[in-house]
């Protein structure tokens, strides 16, 4: 078959693709873990008007779609920028596809995660808390040595969730240009007149790169659930 | 902000809302269709029959549906039978009907899912009790199992409803003019980007609420039976602590 002939010759193009998608993906991930994370804290917190920002980030994310937050970002993005810089006086700053698709995409998730994050932080007894404090620990020293190893292994399988749904979620940046597995796809497809082909071997891609994340997932939570008895 | 050409062009929106609202009901309607009878295949014992409707769900479930709407509309052109059936049949050229076997195929493989889990969790002793009571097994599926299954079933629908319409939003990539498309047509017309994507933000927004509030007067219709009678016992409460 010639097709095959034709995927071998692209497979540097497709491979630049999914380095540019996987870029992608592991930032905004970055990106939502530490968004997800401030806004369980602030939801959590006492603070009247921490708990308002916060509900409302998490409401406007659930109400808009992903593309018209994308397009939004890097259209409308890139004219305020300019006017704030132009009230500063800054230089011009360019809104790239690559900013603003990773900025969109975290900022989403940013507010699933925040949701995972803050059952799971609910769910760590408060004794163990306590415990931490008897021993001298500072506030910070119990956020990060007790309350988020604890946490994890609650917040594990919401957080697999929305990996996986991240990871689709980046097919999008495509669309404001940048050059990743889809876009490429849409290239070589249009070059060899074989879409079909190029197409179902991106899908193929996603599929697996979805597998290793549910084997990764399961091993992670394997390693998080350790010394918890299983009925 | 101006908002002058997005009322003068409301025309454009509503058009748009129209076919955001006609592709998610159909791809919604024809898929959940299509998902009961998988539902069932799934559950079945048999590899040959229970493996092809996990590859569906699985390879839907795990690829982008951009991914898979390019693969329809882009993709299928490259056929040969394609092209010779879209001379008899002129609907084929358009990308309404791709984007709508895109969406339809790819609801009706998480609705699949969402089925299945919701069979599986219906008490065992209701199966018995059918068997005793001598239905047979699609008398059981349509009188004890899928009635059950469906209220367990709507608070995970209800979501992938949203995801839906979250996810037709793609319909403008391939030229179709939903919502998002007027939005692109008149941030390219009058360089307004900010005003025309926050303008469709907002709609996208009341109807995502209004499903929500929808979808909760459903489960309290439909949950009635297992809402807890709060008065009867915050009496109990206060004669206990009494």
């Amino acid at each position: 078959m010639e097709g095959i002939d034709k995927l071998i010759e692209f497979v540097p193009l497709m491979l630049d693709g999914f380095v540019v998608t996987l870029t992608v993906a592991f930032v905004s991930l970055a990106i939502a873990l530490v968004l997800g994370l401030i806004t369980a804290t602030v939801k959590l917190s006492s603070s009247r008007l921490g708990r308002g920002v916060a509900g409302a980030y998490t409401t406007v994310i659930r109400g808009v779609p992903d593309l018209v937050l994308m397009l939004l970002i890097f259209f409308g993005g890139q004219i305020q920028v300019n006017n704030i810089g132009a009230y500063f006086e800054w230089d011009y700053i360019d809104v790239d596809a690559f900013t603003a698709g990773t900025i969109t995409i975290g900022f989403i998730f940013g507010a699933y995660m925040g949701e995972t994050f803050r059952g799971a932080f609910l769910a760590v007894p408060v004794g163990l808390l306590e415990a931490g404090y008897a021993y001298g620990m500072t506030k910070q020293q119990v956020f990060l040595r007790i309350l988020v190893p604890q946490m994890m292994r609650h917040a594990l399988p919401g957080l697999g969730n929305n990996w996986l749904v991240l990871m689709k979620t980046t097919a999008l940046v495509s669309v404001i240009g940048l050059h990743d597995l889809v876009f490429r796809a849409g290239q070589a497809g249009g070059s060899t007149r074989l879409p079909f082909l190029f197409y179902l071997f991106v899908a193929f891609m996603f599929l697996a790169f979805t597998t290793v994340s549910i084997w990764a997932l399961n091993w992670l939570e394997r390693r998080y659930s350790a010394g918890v008895r299983n009925a | 902000m101006d908002f002058a050409p997005i009322i003068e062009n409301y025309r454009l929106y509503l058009d748009g809302l129209v076919t955001t609202v006609q592709l998610v009901f159909w791809a919604l309607a024809i898929g959940l269709a299509l998902a009961i009878p998988l539902a069932i295949l799934r559950r079945s014992s048999n590899p040959l029959v229970n493996g092809p409707v996990w590859a569906f769900t699985y390879f839907f479930r795990g690829t982008p549906l951009l991914v898979q709407m390019f693969l329809l509309y882009y993709g299928l052109g490259q056929m040969q039978f394609m092209i010779e059936l879209s001379q008899g049949l002129p609907f084929l050229k358009s990308a309404y009907w791709y984007a709508l076997i895109a969406f339809t195929l790819n609801t009706c493989a998480y609705t699949t899912e969402i089925i299945r889990g919701a069979i599986a969790g219906t008490p065992y002793g209701e199966i018995e009790a059918a068997r005793a009571c001598g239905m047979s097994k699609a008398q059981t599926y349509r009188r004890v199992i899928l009635p059950s299954a469906f209220r367990r079933a709507l608070p995970a629908y209800s979501n992938e409803v949203i995801f839906m319409l979250h996810g037709s939003a793609i319909a403008s990539v391939i030229t179709i003019i939903d919502l998002t498309g007027a939005a692109r047509i008149i941030a390219s017309r009058y360089y307004n980007p900010f005003e025309a994507f926050i303008a469709i933000g907002v709609l996208y927004f009341c109807i995502t609420f209004a499903l929500v509030g929808g979808f909760k007067l459903l489960e309290q219709h439909w949950f009635a039976h297992l809402r807890p009678r709060e008065e009867a016992s915050g009496k109990q409460k206060a004669r206990q602590a009494a």
